[in-house]
């Protein structure tokens, strides 16, 4: 494991995804997606009494899905790193308390999926763990109770307003391969915090563009590929403004992505149909579409070399009403299918 | 597209790329749902009167009538889609007073009837009573003394 360039991780014997799962709530159910999910539940509430509890139950179901799905007795996985949306991370706690592995308790708002790979990488590279488990969630309901308006208030979304996705990713990662056909991450970019100003908690795409970006041209630049190299550039979750806000300000600096870059968050929904505004949100945006989609493009090898950055909005209901602006953050994770060192096929993804 | 250098510059681009909300469609859903609320207000005021009810009576049944309608409306999950419908148009009428009570009951209650349902109730509806009452207050001590 070396440290290349500014801030970027190589790994001497990348870590290996062994496996994934994902839980999505009723309406990702209805999305493009929703075939790819592990499991799509029928209400918000899935049995429980409120929308907390509910929220812990979908992480603490998809991290014993995963658990079972890998074929690695729970008592072999050496530490667990999650984090959720909700105050002092909440969901994971709760929804983790009996699982009995080593926890560490993250909070990168929604980059908190691929921070949680990255240092889940770095233990196993270094030798801490041999098998590592990952997990994020985030509930629409719980949400938008602890950052926005109650649900039944009869309000207006302006339509740069992203969806919080209600759902889990898990990950299991691990040192060996157990002779399967496995992805592995090969480089990690963690990302520096950068806020342009952006006050508007209702704009969150364009609060973490510039961290997106400022990741990935260091991405680039630390390992000297070119945007090219990568069958898919994927960020979670810009949405649609912030998705248009990166492609653009990417040009400018000289990187072209437009062909094979996409949004996490603007792939879950159907905007028209779903009235879902700006796009998918939330930890559980891009871990459910990870877990559930890339992760299975990565196997079947229609994508080879996989660039996921995910992106956070460090603020809280607070801050916001305190008029402060919102720091935004990136970390990418480069995943590659290694037997398979040519590149898969380049996604196209018809963007303008 | 010139590259972005400063906060400004990256700002005033923001604004640019931004969608912008709807705003003659979204004026005029508030304006002929609004005016529907209070048109089914003045229906209910003259039946009232007709059944012999006296002038500030029947303000007091209207009142109830919709608050009343607009929180079952709320429980019932469809309060919130006529106001993403309507807007102001369901905010403004005694409807949106009603349902921005109502709704934080509901969303709260998980934490109790003490801290849950009666500490947050208020949240939404509390800044409109501490100024309504106090812009009152004061436009009753100028009424009292100068008019």
């Amino acid at each position: 494991m070396n440290k290349i360039g500014k801030q970027t991780i190589q790994f001497s014997s990348p870590p290996y995804i062994l496996e994934t799962s994902s839980i999505v709530g009723p309406k990702e159910a209805q999305g493009p997606l929703a075939k790819y999910f592990d499991q799509c539940l029928e209400d918000e509430f899935w049995g429980e009494k409120t929308w907390e509890k509910a929220e812990s139950k979908i992480i603490k179901e998809n991290v014993n899905s995963v658990i079972a799905k890998s074929c690695i007795p729970s008592q072999n996985i050496d530490y667990c790193f999650a984090g959720d949306l909700l105050n002092q991370c909440i969901s994971s706690s709760f929804g983790l308390r009996e699982i009995n592995i080593p926890f560490f308790g993250i909070f990168g708002a929604c980059s908190t999926f691929v921070e949680g790979m990255s240092l889940g990488s770095i233990f196993i590279d270094s030798g801490a763990a041999k098998n590592v488990l990952c997990a994020t969630s985030s509930h629409f309901c719980s949400a938008e109770k602890q950052f926005r308006f109650p649900l039944e208030l009869g309000n207006q979304r302006p339509p740069t307003a992203q969806w919080t996705v209600t759902g889990s990713g898990a990950a299991i990662l691990s040192n060996t391969n157990l002779d399967k056909v496995c992805p592995q991450v090969t480089y990690i970019t963690p990302g520096k915090i950068v806020d342009m100003g952006v006050k508007d908690a209702n704009n969150m795409g364009a609060a973490m563009a510039p961290a997106a970006l400022d990741t990935l041209i260091t991405h680039l630049q630390d390992t000297g590929r070119k945007p090219s190299y990568y069958d898919a550039i994927i960020t979670g979750d810009l949405g649609y403004v912030g998705k248009e806000i990166l492609t653009e300000m990417a040009e400018t600096q000289g990187y072209n992505i437009k062909n094979n870059y996409n949004d996490c968050g603007v792939l879950i929904f159907d905007k028209n149909a779903q009235d879902t505004h700006a796009g998918g949100s939330g930890c559980g945006c891009v871990g459910s579409v990870f877990s559930g989609y890339f992760y299975k493009k990565l196997k079947e090898k229609s994508i080879n070399r996989l660039l996921l950055i995910a992106t956070g909005a460090l603020m809280n209901s607070t801050s916001s009403q305190q008029g402060e602006s919102i720091p935004g953050i990136a970390h990418a994770i480069a995943i590659e299918n290694l037997v398979f060192g040519d590149g898969g096929k380049k996604q196209d993804f018809g963007n303008k | 597209m010139k590259k972005i250098e400063t906060k400004q510059e990256y700002l005033d681009y923001v604004d640019k790329k931004s969608p912008n909300s709807p705003i003659f469609k979204n004026c005029f859903n508030a304006f002929w749902v609004g005016g529907l609320i209070c048109s089914i207000g003045q229906i209910i005021f003259d039946f009232c009167k007709y059944k012999g009810m006296e002038d500030t009576s029947c303000s007091t049944v209207v009142s109830i009538v919709l608050i009343g309608i607009a929180a079952l409306l709320t429980s019932l999950n469809i309060f919130n889609k006529i106001g993403k419908f309507a807007g102001a148009g369901s905010l403004v009428p005694i409807t949106g007073f009603a349902n921005s009570i109502v709704s934080p009951a509901i969303e709260y209650k998980s934490e109790g009837y003490v801290m849950g349902v009666g500490g947050k109730m208020f949240t939404v509806a509390g800044p409109v009573l501490v100024y309504g009452i106090s812009t009152s207050v004061i436009v009753g001590i100028i009424a009292t003394f100068f008019v």
